[in-house]
């Protein structure tokens, strides 16, 4: 196979991709805020700090190895020679960015790396809300930057195998979004449901999020972070000119508001109401969708992979709760796995130009489901057999910002409904 | 049965690689590739049944 080499980054390109990454940290503000809103009150600050813990540890991991492991495109990686091809799997460079130029544009990988990162590592959270403990957060977070997600990042991104096929994933549906769906998946199997989530007879009861105004709030932060992220990742991973960042904040746009709508009608068609929390996580399924494409595909197509994301995270979140017994407080499966999925899928028979690299697109979300999935639930459940990851009955109880940080978020709020104590 | 999931997860992956090295590019290595993620299919969903069984029975 044909080594993937590195865009020639123009100034112009370069600065405004740095600008884009700079951004990012606004999606994570945007997810953690959705996380904590959609969690209870009793676990607001615990929530907060996880997010803040994560990106902190999965800093550190990445600086000190998932850096190395990821590479970039041109930079040296070790290479299986296969039936006569070289399948470039993983990269060679040093631990803790020794021999990375920080003083030019040709560190702007790894800087994006660094940002996605953590920005995988909260998503996560959303899953495992109002039950994991603050400490196996951030140990669970010290396996996704230091091997899962930097693997993935440096077949799709890094010049590895998959960039060799032609796999297109210019924000980081797949190698942000679906590694930390797949995390928040494999978490919520590991810890299980909420104490009172499920009835004797497995019916899931209804424990809605503590405020509404978070996560809508969640929801705008999300978009400005987005707009950063896929117009980065595009410059960066797809070569594409800093002109084109018109087009893909177009698409990134169209694509989140024609979810939340495709949402709010479903959702009024069947349950007479518009759901705000639904409508919230259909927003940030379309931001998460149209990153796969963001760069290829037309406006009219971006439209599409937003209808088809939020009738997918309506119908996934109410299968996977009903159906499947998966306690995910805050979607994180369905807006993140799901919603990146299809957008990977999408991004190869929606791409404007040339007839698509679909082929690759399917290998890519088998590798995702075939490898990191079992990579990742491997990893936590060892982590869990060691220290276990949930918290204490009486945590759950107390609520954790009580029983792990020793305040409440809300000092004056008062309880009128004490959930745990319902049955 | 998770276990079986995860090994048919990870075996419909190992199809793909092989689908992708042997054979050569057109409608054997597509057909392969799609049989592959009908494997991972199976095993998604004998993981998930898998998570089902212990859940209702600790309740």
């Amino acid at each position: 196979m044909t080594p993937v080499r590195a865009p020639a980054l123009s100034e112009t390109s370069a600065a405004l991709s740095l600008l884009f990454i700079l951004l990012i940290p606004c999606a994570a503000a945007g997810l953690a805020l959705i996380n904590a809103g959609l969690g209870r009150f009793r676990n607001a600050a615990h929530s907060m700090l996880s997010a803040l813990g994560v990106i902190a540890t999965a800093a550190l991991v990445y600086f000190a190895i998932g850096a190395a492991w990821q590479g970039s495109a041109g930079q040296p990686a070790f290479a299986l020679h296969v039936a006569g091809q070289d399948w470039n799997w993983i990269g060679a460079g040093r631990f803790f960015l020794r021999g990375l130029e920080l003083g030019g544009w040709s560190s702007l990988p790894m800087l994006f790396g660094l940002m996605g990162v953590g920005l995988a590592a909260i998503i996560p959270l959303g899953g495992g809300a109002d039950r994991w403990r603050l400490g196996a957060c951030f140990a669970s977070t010290v396996l996704l930057a230091g091997w899962t997600f930097p693997l993935f990042a440096h077949w799709a991104w890094g010049g590895g195998w998959l960039a060799q096929l032609g796999f297109v994933d210019s924000g980081g549906a797949g190698v942000i979004q679906v590694v930390g769906g797949l995390t928040a998946l494999s978490i919520t199997w590991i810890l299980g449901p909420r104490r009172g989530k499920f009835s004797s007879e497995g019916m899931p009861s209804a424990l809605p999020g503590h405020n509404a105004v978070l996560v809508l709030l969640g929801c705008f932060l999300a978009w400005l972070g987005w707009l950063g992220l896929d117009g980065a990742g595009a410059i960066l991973f797809t070569g594409v000119e800093a002109s084109r960042a018109v087009l893909i904040a177009v698409n990134t746009t169209l694509s989140a508001g024609s979810a939340a709508l495709s949402v709010a009608a479903i959702t009024r068609a069947r349950f007479g109401k518009t759901d705000a929390s639904l409508c919230a996580n259909g927003w940030v399924a379309g931001l998460v969708a149209v990153s796969a494409g963001c760069a290829v595909v037309r406006p009219a197509a971006a439209v599409i992979i937003g209808l088809v994301a939020g009738a997918l995270v309506v119908y996934s979140v109410e299968w996977l709760e009903l159906h499947l017994a998966v306690d995910d407080p805050g979607g994180s499966v369905s807006v993140h796995a799901v919603a990146g999925l299809w957008g990977l899928l999408a991004a190869g028979p929606l791409a404007a130009v040339g007839p698509g690299p679909w082929l690759a697109q399917l290998v890519g979300i088998a590798t995702l489901l075939g490898c990191i999935l079992p990579l990742t639930y491997g990893l936590n459940w060892l982590l869990n057999r060691v220290s276990p990851q949930r918290v204490a009955v009486e945590g759950e109880r107390q609520g954790l910002d009580l029983y792990e940080l020793g305040a409440g978020a809300y000092p004056d709020f008062m309880t009128h409904n004490e959930d745990f104590w319902q049955r | 049965m998770k276990l079986t999931g995860f090994l048919l997860l990870a075996g419909g992956w190992i199809i793909v690689l092989a689908a992708m090295v042997l054979l050569p590019s057109g409608a054997s290595q597509i057909s392969f590739v799609l049989l592959a993620l009908g494997v991972e299919a199976l095993g998604l969903t004998l993981v998930f049944r898998a998570h089902l069984i212990p859940g209702r029975e600790r309740r």
